[in-house]
């Protein structure tokens, strides 16, 4: 572990609760100075959010920036905060799109900004909290936290059937909670640690059996959260209820707690179980992939579409973390990043066009790339990369990924390229629809381009899906000592509970020989 | 100069960013953009010039020169890099490419003047050829890829050049969707190779690959990468988008779809002809798709009325000679004709261009006729280039296609067949081009008065350079003429050092013919029937091209309207099928788009919201229901708590006094 010298996560953490109390001072009339107040505070958060990147010693794999302090000594809970190769990223995704989030919610918000702007605050604390914490009882405080000001965002500033959705997406996730807690309540009596401590936690090694359910009790909840077919369908209602702002949220940063999740806790916890289940998890996600893509085809809502898209995206980043290999595993924190990105965008170039007409079915568009060329060139590239063009941020993730399920199982990685030609296929006809052929619907003549803000808030992602695209090792050499160590773990970890297994059965059967022999003896 | 080999796609690059950003934003003037683009391309060009000079100084053993610019993607044992090479083959590609660019660029400044889209026009054009180039210039395959996918990107965006018309939007769609099913191929070749080798270094894979893989694998690997050229080459039976992607404006069909990009798959076999020599069977089927394609797609150009789609059938007919070409092992003779081909295919698009901009637009060659004395620049270049594809002797075409032919039928990995094939079509493209030919420039102008009275020859902007491919389309194969017509045949030798000697060397037949070691002994005398057979052959082709002149002639000039009416009735049938492209679209649309189509949207309405999310329902209604069910009991009144409790007791004590 690689202690601070300064709480910086702490500070990065819980910044925005300060950005909370301010507002919470500030009158409720003063629209403007709320969202100033609101931007600012994200974006120093960003700011401050950087020395993580900069700092980062990529040469360990080991915790770093870590803080400790006990918390409630008699049961072993402490806060625990650190950052490794694989979370450092999520922690900047996190901060970065939340800057986009509010810039993008300007005038797409109209009634109880002050509460909004509170909601997104909260939520970004929760997050971030949610990627640092290494006690699990912080992580899961943290992972409930998010869920409140998720739930408002869907359920009050949602779409017509918000309560749906947010009642749905909050059962969903409490179902899987559920099964998380009681699983790490088992772990803390079963090990007999007393503890808490995740790292503390990775040492010990369980029984096969024991492996299974609590493995089983993780992955539910966090396959809920990918969502991994077949738990995917309060992502869509979700997705098209939510503003803007919480899509992008949700998509770029909430749907990651899943696949992290499984990287962070539930495979380092119970690495035997996960090996071995490892043929259905893939399986799993490769339906993922096709599935998505396919009913993705069929949308007639764009957000609809966007949000199935996802579940074929996320298909591949549980495909590449399964293959248990450096591309496969490297590839999926990189496609991690990329949906962050890309999908983001994707919602919020939709939010865009929603904000001009108050509609977001396919079908009343057409023609736009004539009125809005700026916005045609930002969204072709968002496609593309979404599409996995090389030269973007998603050939480089998606061509890991299936290289390294190709590796570890041939048929995996087939099975999982038709994925190329089928997003190709969903995405282009979207944007054909959208935005070529001549323009049907008279309101679209009239619509304006995109407007300077608008303009700022898509700029620093196209930047980010060149970069990641063209120079992949800026972010590489930060998670590679990471991602080495974790399937090392991952291997050495499980063959001592398969070498345990064997002894046993050993035991067992030397028990029975022995105990015959005695029986004939007598 | 070869460590500037980077120059090269550079100043595309810079062109694609200064216009794309710059002057987009500021809404640049027509002049500064068409300066900046075909000065970007003159510069590639010129510096292409230059490395290949340099190349040729040094000598064959240091070749490939590398130049790696950084590390691309690194993950675990994955290391590829972002890196050029100079050697032969990508030198002769980068030249024909900057080449040929540089001059149709020139040409478009004169047609694209119109356009209200001048500057995005240029900005996907230069973005295509730095794609190109890197496809060509890559010293690995995941680059080479990245061109590969790139330039698929740009011939997208151009074919969709016009969007608002629902043909283009769809053409665009169509060919890059296409493409991507070819892509899925050359991805799992590329994974198979890594998986194997261990790299994506061109130089390793191919000096590993004798003691690295067995035949099965090179067969695997190779058909796999096949299964991406006939996507990205227009080959059987992945062609479909290329007769669409006419749609695009016409120097972008001369440049993408024609000229370069889609000779991207014979370069790319050419390339990895180590892989290929590996694998007979792969061999035989490049050689097979290649023929079948040469004579199918050139039947299709027979009754097509549009002048560019008789283009479009012939290129993918000429590519398949290509592939014929690459897969009897004759990989120099493939590159020969790919580059012959660039001159007078990409000329004659050109020259279509030219006949458009003269009739306002028209594509219809029963609206023309006769404009033979109206645009004799265009008329006498146009001519050139038909000359030069029908296999006029001693037109560049005539060099290249023959020695195609004769490789394919002496070869070891050659048929009679394949060689019967080739000339047949060889007679069919005398017959298609001719026809086009004596339709749109001799008889009488049968264009609407209107039109008629606008048509002019087109700008020295546009003119210039059809004179420039056109002198190229009729010297450019004296840079091959075999040895049997008393050549030396340097371009062949000049790419040994990269694809080999070939099949008609000596080394190869005594590879080949390992039991018969007398083979190779004797090759002297057999050089002499060879050269006598090869005569035979050359005189069969030229006679097949001239009765396909003939016909031509007599159907078109001679009998013109009636004989073609009366043959259209007589064959009414196949006259339908061909003109309806043998109905391969209906049937693919069938298959494919409409299979995947019901099958997604039944997977949507039927699984998706029946099955998944009612079970999730359900199961919420199902705890609704049992919390509603035993609400009924906590009713929070006293009283019946006292008796639930009573009710207990009673049976508690029963139990136990029973």
């Amino acid at each position: 572990m690689v202690e601070a010298g300064f709480p910086i996560l702490t500070l990065v953490t819980f910044f925005p609760l300060i950005g909370v109390i301010i507002l919470l001072f500030i009158n409720k009339e003063k629209d403007e100075l709320i969202k100033r107040v609101a931007f600012s505070v994200s974006l120093v958060e960003f700011i401050i959010s950087l020395p993580l990147f900069f700092g980062f010693n990529e040469t360990t794999s080991k915790m770093q920036f870590v803080e400790k302090a006990s918390w409630i000594k008699q049961y072993g809970i402490s806060y625990f905060v650190g950052i490794d190769g694989i979370s450092l990223f999520l922690v900047l995704l996190t901060t970065f799109l939340t800057v986009l989030c509010i810039l993008s919610s300007w005038s797409a918000i109209k009634e109880h900004i002050k509460e909004y702007m509170i909601s997104m605050l909260l939520l970004e604390t929760g997050m971030l909290g949610a990627f640092v914490a290494l006690d699990l009882v912080l992580f899961y405080i943290f992972w409930e936290v998010m869920l409140i000001p998720m739930y408002l965002l869907i359920g009050v500033w949602g779409g017509p059937r918000r309560v749906y959705a947010a009642i749905k997406f909050f059962l969903y996730t409490m179902a899987g909670s559920v099964l998380m807690l009681a699983a790490i309540l088992v772990l803390y009596f079963i090990t007999g640690a007393k503890t808490f401590n995740l790292l503390e936690l990775y040492k010990a090694t369980l029984p096969m059996g024991l492996q299974y359910w609590l493995f089983a009790a993780f992955a539910v909840a966090f396959a809920i959260k990918v969502p991994m077919f077949p738990f995917h369908t309060w992502l869509p209602d979700a997705h098209v209820e939510a503003p803007t702002a919480g899509s992008v949220i949700l998509a770029g940063v909430l749907l990651k707690m899943g696949t992290y999740g499984f990287i962070r806790f539930a495979i380092p916890l119970f690495p035997a179980a996960a090996l071995k289940l490892t043929p259905i998890v893939a399986i799993l996600a490769l339906v993922g992939i096709i599935y998505g893509a396919l009913v993705s085809m069929m949308q007639i809502d764009l957000k609809k579409l966007v949000a199935f898209s996802s579940v074929s995206h996320l298909g591949y980043v549980m495909l590449g973390m399964f293959a248990f290999n450096m591309q496969g595993v490297e590839g999926s924190i990189y496609q991690m990043l990329n949906h962050g990105i890309s999908t983001g965008a994707l919602f919020l170039i939709v939010g865009m066009i929603y904000e001009r007409r108050h509609t977001r079915l396919i079908a009343d568009f057409g023609g736009l790339s004539r009125v809005m060329p700026i916005f045609a060139t930002f969204f072709m590239i968002v496609t593309l990369s979404s599409i996995a063009l090389p030269g973007t941020n998603g050939f480089v993730g998606e061509f890991l990924i299936l290289t390294g399920a190709f590796k570890a199982k041939k048929v995996f990685g087939v099975l999982g390229a038709t994925g190329v030609i089928l997003g190709a296929a969903y995405m282009l006809w979207m944007f054909q629809r959208v935005m070529f052929g001549a323009i049907t619907h008279e309101e679209n003549r009239k619509l304006k381009d995109l407007n300077l803000r608008e303009i700022f808030t898509l700029v620093p992602i196209i930047i980010f899906i060149i970069l990641m695209g063209v120079y992949p090792k800026l972010f590489f050499k930060k998670m590679e000592v990471s991602v080495h160590n974790f399937i090392e773990q991952v291997k050495t970890k499980s063959a001592i509970t398969y070498n345990m297994q064997n002894q046993d059965q050993k035991n067992n059967l030397k028990a029975l020989l022995t105990s015959d022999k005695n029986s004939f003896s007598d | 100069m070869l460590d500037y080999v980077w120059l090269i796609p550079f100043f595309p690059m810079l062109g694609f960013l200064i216009n794309g950003l710059y002057s987009r934003w500021i809404h640049a003037s027509k002049k500064f953009v068409s300066w900046v683009a075909c000065s970007a391309l003159g510069l590639s060009f010129l510096s292409s010039a230059l490395v290949f000079i340099s190349m040729l100084k040094i000598s064959p053993e240091h070749l490939p020169y590398q130049v790696n610019i950084f590390d691309w993607i690194v993950a675990g044992n994955l290391k590829t890099v972002v890196g050029y090479q100079v050697d032969a083959l990508s030198m002769v590609m980068a030249l024909v490419v900057s080449g040929v660019s540089f001059v149709i660029h020139i040409y478009s400044v004169g047609y694209m003047h119109e356009d209200p889209d001048f500057t995005r026009y240029f900005t996907y054009l230069n973005l295509f050829v730095f794609m190109m180039l890197t496809l060509v210039l890559a010293n690995n395959f995941l680059l080479m890829f990245v061109g590969w996918e790139g330039v698929g990107l740009c011939s997208y965006l151009l074919i969709g050049f016009w969007f608002e018309k629902d043909s283009a939007s769809n053409a665009g769609k169509k060919a890059f969707v296409v493409n991507r099913i070819g892509d899925f191929g050359f991805l799992l070749g590329m994974f198979l190779i890594f998986v194997h080798f261990g790299t994506f270094d061109f130089t390793e894979v191919f000096s590993k690959a004798p003691h690295t893989i067995n035949t099965a694998l090179a067969t695997a690997i190779t058909i796999l990468l096949f299964i991406g050229a006939t996507g990205k080459s227009a080959q059987l039976p992945l062609y479909v988008w290329l007769p669409d992607a006419m749609e695009g404006p016409t120097p972008v069909s001369s440049l993408i779809h024609a000229a370069t990009m889609v000779t991207a798959g014979v370069y790319m076999i050419a390339r990895c002809n180590v892989l290929f020599s590996m694998a007979p069977i792969t061999m035989g089927i490049v050689a097979t798709v290649g023929a079948l394609t040469a004579i199918y797609a050139a039947s299709m150009g027979f009754f097509q009325f549009d002048i560019k789609r008789v283009l479009a059938y012939s290129t993918i007919s000429q590519l398949g000679y290509m592939f014929l070409a690459v897969g009897v092992g004759a990989y120099s003779a493939g590159i020969f004709h790919l580059m012959t081909h660039a001159f007078f295919k990409g000329l004659l698009f050109l020259g279509a261009g030219s006949i458009m901009h003269a009739l306002s637009g028209e594509l219809d060659m029963r609206k023309m006729g006769g404009l033979r004395k109206k645009v004799p620049i265009t008329f006498y270049t146009f001519f050139a280039a038909t000359l030069a594809i029908s296999g006029c002797p001693f037109f560049s075409g005539f060099f290249s296609k023959d020695e195609i032919l004769w490789q394919a039928f002496s070869s070891p990995h050659g048929h009679f067949l394949l060689w019967l094939i080739g000339v047949v079509a060889a007679g069919m493209t005398a017959f298609y081009m001719f026809r086009l030919v004596f339709n749109v420039f001799f008889g009488e102008c049968r264009a609407e008065e209107e039109v008629k009275k606008h048509i002019h020859e087109s700008p020295p902007i546009m003119t210039i350079p059809l004179i420039i491919l056109a002198i190229l389309s009729v010297i450019g194969g004296y840079v091959g003429v075999p040895h049997a017509l008393g050549g030396s045949n340097r371009f062949h030798k000049f790419l040994e050092p990269v694809v080999g000697p070939g099949p008609g060397s000596a080394v190869e037949h005594a590879k080949i013919n390992l039991n018969s070691m007398a083979y190779a002994a004797e090759h002297g005398t057999h050089a002499a029937h060879s050269a006598s057979l090869e005569y035979i052959l050359m005189l069969i082709s030229i006679i097949c091209a001239a009765i396909g002149v003939w016909i031509a002639y007599y159907y078109y000039i001679k009998h013109y309207p009636e004989k073609p009416k009366e043959m259209v009735e007589k064959f009414k049938g196949m006259y339908t099928t061909i003109q309806n492209k043998y109905y391969v679209d209906e049937i693919y649309g069938y298959l494919f788009v409409n299979g995947t189509k019901n099958l997604a949207k039944s997977l949507w309405i039927e699984f998706d919201v029946k099955v998944i999310d009612r079970t999730a329902n359900l199961i919420a209604e199902f705890f609704r229901w049992s919390g509603s069910v035993i609400r009924v009991i906590q009713t929070g009144l006293l009283q019946d708590y006292a008796l639930a409790i009573l009710i207990g007791g009673v049976a508690v004590l029963y139990y136990f006094l029973k």
